[in-house]
């Protein structure tokens, strides 16, 4: 299947992979300095399931999440100093310090945001999916949930009409294995998270998330799915989180080993692998890459830290929509 | 009499009544292998077994029904919402379910059971996740609410809460868990309904219940050093309303403060105002003011998120504009 990435788009999803993983590594450290506060869900581990449905997907699609965003909005081509800039308040952020870590959108990147209440977004992208449907364009809609909100009944609504509707709407769960400290197979009967899809008639598979090539893949043929007027699809990507739920999450609910067999598919090392084996790309050449993503998140981070604070006279702006767009 | 934190008093409650009472059980996510998402059920599920510390899957409003349902059939479900955010989703259940089956069964059926978790802001989570909820709760006959972050209280209301045949919805404080109070060591119940004077005083009564007492007992300790005498009245109980303890207090310092965290309007504290002055117009001598916070969402910037929440420094001005000094 790897026919369907070049070698350039291969580059581009290891670069981005490398840059989420440094912005997250960033946000972790700042977060113990107490330059970040509140909840802060890193999405280490899981960067292959981002890029490659980002590079998926046209521009013009929209794309909703949850809270583990950071790395989401970054795929989607947000430059990391926003991202910065929200998860230390400034209002320079891509919220303009308002929303924070769980609350990060971009209008300009049809990214619809950061979500904080679990599987309260999933509605949202079959709202935009209908829009489009409305409307006769060509736009798709991608909303990301994990394994845990895959439970809450607002999910199940969401897909019955999707499906009735025939709504051109992509449900990429991501599956990492854990809902905050329950295990999946602790919260859910059914451990293929994409058979939920089955009582509502949707098409339907599962992937492995850990090769971004094998999520571009196959977001691909969910949204060719989709644009062709076939109505939704249910897809869930394997994957699995190296850090705890959130900051203040030890995890120590895993099992002996379990993280350390999962790493041996670390998304960024099959990246580097595809490279070297199947295009010639030289250590060198990778190792430049790496170093450049270094100094592009540090100097993000360092720009994002030197910026104004989020802006008090604005503390009321935000309340009602004023000027209809 | 033992120092206990908040949640060593909140569990201290359940683990009695559940050693009292076979029909206790505590159903909620997180609540029994990961020992609580805020450590309030530590332990418990060592203790009891996996038959009576529950985890669910994300699914309020499913299994608030089922608690529900369990209550009826003669149980008695204590259900843990981590945060009162999340029992948004699970409102319909409360409401059209709960608080109204005594009323629709003519007596015939009893929904016993305690719905607890914590409420209002903590420190940076954003709009989703820092709602002081009480005014929504408090607005149906049929639920009882009780809000109160002070561990001596907490203990002998949660005792009474889980004993009461009414369903009580028990509102707790993120940033107070791990704040210390005496709990004295023999067994005590502290009846629902009924509100307790934390400080004595003359000039100025302000009326607070949950961690915003502490923000009172501040600003208390403040204003003395002025010279004015302010007492505080910590309601507990937001319903039944403890009326005759604030007309008691109006009759005596003729003028109050009530400081509510949560939206100004249609809040807690416009409650308490208006059945103050019906009752006790001719013991004021200022009008009644209410500390809230500010009529906005919660941002996530630090400065921004202080500015909209009451404070101390909030509390002093209005004690003085009631005071006239
Ligand atoms: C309605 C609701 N209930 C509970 C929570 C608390 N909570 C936040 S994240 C989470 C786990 C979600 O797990 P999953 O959907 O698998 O996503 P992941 O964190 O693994 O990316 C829970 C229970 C919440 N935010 N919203
Ligand atoms: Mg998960």
């Amino acid at each position: 299947m790897a026919e369907s990435v070049t070698k350039e788009q291969l580059l581009e999803m290891y670069r981005m992979m490398c840059l989420i993983r440094r912005v997250e590594e960033l946000a972790a450290k700042a977060y113990t300095q107490r330059k970040i506060i509140g909840f802060c869900h890193l999405y280490i581990g899981m960067e292959a399931v981002a890029v490659g449905t980002s590079s998926a997907l046209r521009p013009e699609d929209v794309v909703v999440a949850a809270y583990r965003e950071h790395g989401q909005i970054l795929a989607r081509g947000v430059d990391p100093e926003l991202v910065f800039g929200e998860l230390f308040g400034k209002r320079t952020g891509t919220t303009q310090g308002v929303g924070g870590s769980m609350h990060m959108a971009s209008r300009e990147h049809n990214f619809w945001g950061g979500y904080g209440i679990v599987g309260g977004h999933i509605p949202l992208a079959a709202g935009a999916a209908f829009a489009a449907k409305y409307k006769g364009d060509d736009s798709i809609a991608l909303v990301y949930f994990g394994d845990g909100a895959a439970q809450q009944g607002v999910f199940y609504e969401a897909l019955e009409m999707a499906q009735l509707w025939k709504l051109p709407c992509i449900f990429l769960c991501e599956n990492n294995f854990y809902a905050m400290g329950t295990s999946l197979e602790r919260q859910s009967y059914l451990t293929d998270m994409s058979r939920r899809g089955d009582g509502v008639g949707m098409t339907r598979w599962q992937f492995e998330g850990f090769d971004a090539v094998e999520v571009h893949n196959n977001i691909a043929k969910a949204a060719e799915h989709c644009r062709s007027g076939k109505g939704p699809v249910i897809v869930e990507a394997v994957t699995y989180r190296y850090r705890g739920h959130s900051m203040s999450d030890p995890a120590k609910y895993r099992k002996d080993g379990e993280l350390e067999e999962k790493k041996k598919r670390d998304g960024i090392d099959l990246a580097i692998d595809r490279l070297k084996s199947e295009h010639g790309v030289s250590d060198a050449e990778l190792e430049a890459i790496k170093a450049d993503v270094d100094v592009q998140a540090q100097a993000a981070y360092d720009a994002a830290l030197a910026a104004p604070d989020a802006d008090p006279s604005k503390l009321y702006d935000f309340t009602y929509a004023t000027e209809a767009q | 009499m033992a120092q206990l934190q908040l949640r060593e008093a909140l569990r201290r409650a359940m683990q009695e009544e559940m050693r009292r009472d076979e029909r206790v059980f505590l159903m909620g996510e997180e609540v029994a292998y990961y020992d609580g998402a805020y450590k309030v059920s530590q332990g418990m599920l060592a203790e009891f077994g996996e038959k009576r510390i529950i985890d669910t899957p994300i699914a309020e409003n499913g299994f608030t029904g089922i608690a529900i349902g369990a209550a009826m059939a003669g149980l008695r479900p204590i259900v843990e919402v981590m945060t009162w955010n999340f029992a948004l989703v699970a409102y319909d259940q409360i409401i059209n379910s709960a608080a109204k089956i005594v009323q629709m069964t003519a007596g015939q059926y009893q929904v016993p059971m305690v719905i607890r978790g914590a409420n209002g802001a903590a420190e940076g989570l954003g709009s989703q996740h820092s709602q002081a909820l009480e005014s929504i709760f408090a607005h149906f006959p049929g639920l009882k609410v009780i809000s109160t972050a002070t561990p001596k209280d907490a203990y002998g209301l949660l005792k009474s809460a889980i004993r009461d045949p009414s369903p009580v919805i028990f509102m707790e404080s993120e940033l107070a868990y791990g704040t210390k109070g005496e709990v004295p060591d023999e067994e005590y119940l502290i009846p629902i309904g009924k509100a307790d004077l934390k400080r004595d005083g003359t000039d100025v009564t302000l009326v607070s219940w949950n961690k915003q007492v502490y923000n009172c007992l501040s600003a208390a300790d403040q204003l003395a050093k002025e010279g004015i005498s302010a007492q505080v009245l910590d309601l507990r109980t937001i319903r039944p309303l403890d009326e005759q303890a604030l007309f008691d207090c109006i009759n005596k310092t003729h003028r109050m403060v009530v400081v509510q965290e949560g939206f100004p309007f249609a809040g807690v504290a416009s409650e308490v105002v208006s059945r103050v002055q019906e009752a006790c117009f001719d013991a004021l001598d200022a009008p009644i003011l209410r500390i809230t916070n500010r009529d906005l969402n919660q941002p996530y910037a630090p400065e921004l998120e202080k500015m909209v929440l009451p404070s101390i420094d909030r509390i002093v001005a209005a004690a003085h504009t009631v005071c006239g000094r």
